[in-house]
């Protein structure tokens, strides 16, 4: 399945000069563009998250609070948090149809996303090589994950009432971003090698031409949205588990002491007996 | 009964979920704290000037030192998982009591002030400012909650909605906003050392008047000692179980297991209440008093273990945050906690949960017990929320579910649980958890008793089940005063240690053993 890369040819068969340099120029703008474009989602998406998180660890956990039965030791943590991050557990025990929409976008998200490493890796690592067929068709399949939690929204009273125009457009946004991807492996191919060049040099500051091809550019535009709004929207629940003390901290308060340092200052400030 | 002024759901065989109906409890509102109950316990009369600005601050400062509210505010994706897992919302329909629209509350006003979306884009996100009539919101629904934790079993990120809840609360009584019932409460347990306001001489009468009447009952002579210095176990209790019926049954039951092991143990006048309303408000400073009060009392009777009566929030307070609150257990720094480390006997430096105690001696073979004795019970057991979602029992997870009924199949011969959905760690509240026990709350309480009921009339039709087993204090309460509503009799109502009380074979002293022997066969 895999593309073999080749460089981008340089085009100079001689067309007149003036539609030469408007092109150029044109192509040039784009790509100049779409480079910003996706410096600045990067380093909003990376800056904002490392802010996040920085905050979600250093924000002290008081109590002891993991929602029980619950595990004793941190091998028992780890192995719970795995079971809710790779299965979904609790949402599982929930309800079967979010479960099930749920589950379908988010694997699938992960094959897809997987899929698109080829176009930043030279050559391509041999287990990206192997997924290419499954990345290709779990596009179908997070598109109907998608389409199924948006649904949910309209058809299901309770889930009405508590959708925000941010929901939706959230949805919205996801599914245009596979419907895209989707139109350009399916319907209209774009200049995937072009692309691929332009990814590449991305990374390494060396600007090569993007294509330019409506529906490329909106897959691309929309993902970079994607990007920059990941740190201060709902999709923070992706680092934010992790940090959940009711999934990952260890039923052993009756073995160790579990202390926050803002209330081990109302210790030792204590005067008498009681305030000890 | 005087009949109600609400429509009292019907049972229907199924725990259905009904459509949203905005606004059916916005009515509901428990009683507010009077200025006096207020500053009793360190906050101000209502809406002091400022407030707005006062409640905003004092949200930065919880989500500063609590990253459970700090996740929790941002990682929720409305995914609607928790829509239909709260007994309140269940019982009155109200789409504010979904978990989700409850912390939403909270959210809304976190997000316009704490957010870069909510600041900018505020309709798009659903932020919103925190005027008076949204504080008054916050009121009536934070005081629908009774900090169960059952949505947060099923929430994808764990978000727990009983400590929105409680962070909820704690922000209201900055700026004012008290609920009567439980900050009367915690007042009382400051001043005088427990819930009730029962003072030591008090407590000393009732307790012999219990020991005299099991005397009569059994020929007996099984103490209740109160302030005993030296003994080997401190029970702390809630104080219901002195005076309340069904209770005082469960209190007569771990008298009778304390006594057939052999072991001296005693209550404390100081520390006589095992529950800690400070929980319910979110307040780490009115909860750390009330569990430094039960340290005190260990330190000064010299007991060398401390066992934990039936109250299930109480039991989530000693279990979890005794350690960190008080150092009691390991590793506590203070003179005093270190004292305590020495003090208490090495096996058993954490409190344990009278259910444990009962049932290692069980396990020892140091109780005898006669099951036929509760053969007019056909028992089901009722898992209290905070005891399967908060604590554990044992060493090993999901002790907390095993503990209690392997006590009541070892003391009784009929027992059914319910259906699988509503025990263990889905068990439904009772309805008057989390400071909801307030009879200005009764709507609520009846409603959000649905769900366990249903469960509970499937099992006493299908199997003629007659016992509703608790250990906990505020469900014997609610369910004592609830059940009637839905046409059982309040009888049905009561603790496992008043089983375990019924089945124990006490060795009646030879002087005695005639006169029991009768009054047990007219029983």
């Amino acid at each position: 399945m895999g593309v073999t890369f080749e460089a981008p040819k340089n085009n100079c068969n001689k067309p007149s000069l003036l539609i030469e340099l408007l092109q150029g120029m044109y192509m040039s703008l784009l790509t100049v563009l779409f480079a910003c474009l996706f410096y600045a989602a990067t380093a909003i998406l990376v800056g904002g998250l490392i802010l996040k998180i920085r905050t979600y660890a250093r924000t002290p956990a008081p109590l002891k609070i993991p929602t029980t039965p619950a595990p004793t030791t941190k091998t028992g943590v780890v192995l719970r948090m795995t079971r809710e991050v790779t299965l979904f557990e609790s949402l599982f025990k929930s309800n079967k149809w979010i479960w099930l929409f749920g589950y379908l976008f988010h694997i699938s998200l992960l094959l897809v996303t997987l899929r698109h490493l080829r176009y930043f890796t030279e050559p391509v690592w041999a287990p990206i090589e192997m997924i290419q067929p499954f990345g290709m068709y779990a596009g179908f399949a997070m598109v109907a994950g998608l389409g199924g939690l948006w649904a949910r929204r309209f058809l299901v009273d309770r889930v009405r009432y508590i959708s925000t125009p941010s929901d939706h457009l959230m949805l919205i946004l996801l599914i245009a971003i596979g419907l895209t991807g989707l139109g350009m492996k399916f319907v209209a191919h774009t200049d995937i090698v072009a692309v691929k060049a332009f990814m590449l040099g991305l990374m390494v500051f060396d600007l090569q031409p993007l294509p330019a091809d409506p529906v490329l550019l909106v897959h691309l535009t929309l993902v970079a949205l994607l990007l920059t709004i990941f740190p201060i929207s709902k999709l923070l629940h992706a680092p934010g588990i992790f940090f959940s003390p009711t999934r990952n901290q260890t039923d052993d308060p009756r073995d160790r002491r579990h202390i926050s340092p803002w209330a081990a200052k109302l210790e030792s400030s204590a005067q008498s007996r009681s305030d000890a | 009964m005087a009949a109600p002024k609400f429509d009292v759901p019907k049972l229907t065989g199924f725990i259905d979920v009904p459509s949203v109906k905005e606004g059916a409890s916005a009515h509901i509102k428990s009683f507010p704290a009077s200025d006096v109950i207020q500053e009793g316990i360190g906050f101000p009369g209502p809406l002091p000037e400022g407030w707005h600005d006062k409640a905003i601050a004092k949200m930065g400062d919880l989500l500063g030192r609590y990253r459970s509210l700090q996740v929790f505010m941002d990682a929720c994706v409305h995914c609607g998982a928790c829509t239909d897992k709260c007994h309140y919302f269940i019982g009155t329909a109200d789409p504010k009591n979904m978990p989700v629209a409850r912390q939403e509350l909270m959210r809304s006003v976190y997000r316009r002030h704490f957010t870069f979306a909510g600041k900018y884009f505020p309709s798009l996100v659903g932020a919103k400012d925190l005027t008076e009539e949204l504080l008054q919101d916050w009121y009536s629904y934070y005081y629908q909650c009774s900090e169960c934790r059952r949505c947060s079993v099923y929430c994808p990120y764990g978000i727990d909605t009983a400590d929105v809840t409680m962070a909820g609360r704690e922000i209201l009584d900055t700026v004012g906003i008290g609920q009567k019932y439980t900050n009367e409460i915690i007042g009382k347990m400051h001043k005088i050392g427990n819930n009730l306001g029962l003072p030591g001489p008090a407590l000393a009468d009732t307790l012999e008047g219990l020991e005299e009447d099991i005397f009569d009952a059994t020929g007996v002579p099984v103490k209740l000692p109160l302030d005993a210095k030296g003994a080997e176990i401190m029970l702390v209790t809630p104080s219901a179980d002195f005076f309340a019926e069904p209770h005082v049954e469960s209190l007569i039951g771990y008298a009778k297991v304390f006594h057939a092991a052999g072991i001296s143990w005693t209550l404390s006048s100081k520390a006589s209440e095992a529950g800690n309303f400070g929980l319910f408000i979110g307040s780490y400073d009115n909860m750390r008093r009330g569990a430094m009060r039960i340290r005190d009392a260990a330190l000064d009777l010299g007991v060398k273990r401390i066992v934990v009566g039936e109250c299930g929030h109480a039991w989530r307070v000693a279990y979890s945050f005794w350690n960190t609150l008080t150092g009691v257990g390991h590793g506590g720094e203070d003179p005093f906690a270190r004292q305590l480390q020495q003090q208490l006997d090495p096996k058993y430096p954490a409190p344990q949960h009278i259910c444990e105690f009962t049932y290692d001696l069980i396990q020892q073979g140091k109780l005898k017990f006669d099951k036929s004795l509760n053969d007019h019970r056909t028992i089901t057991f009722h898992d209290s929320c905070n005891v399967a979602r908060g604590s554990r029992m044992s060493d090993m997870p999901g002790g907390q579910f095993v503990i209690p009924r392997e006590i009541i199949k070892a003391v009784a011969n009929n027992f059914h649980d319910m259906q699988a959905e509503t025990i263990h760690e889905g068990t439904f509240c009772c309805g008057g958890g989390g400071g909801l026990l307030t009879d200005d709350l009764m709507e609520l309480r009846v409603k959000g008793a649905l769900p366990r009921m249903e469960a509970f009339n499937n099992v006493v039709k299908a199997k003629q089940v007659n016992f509703l087993a608790l250990i906990c204090a505020i469900c014997k309460s609610q369910f004592s005063k609830v059940i009637p509503y839905y046409g059982f009799g309040m009888s049905m109502v009561g603790g496992v240690h008043q089983l375990v009380a019924t089945a124990i074979l006490l060795e009646v002293p030879e002087e005695t053993e005639q006169e029991s022997e009768a009054e047990e066969s007219e029983a």
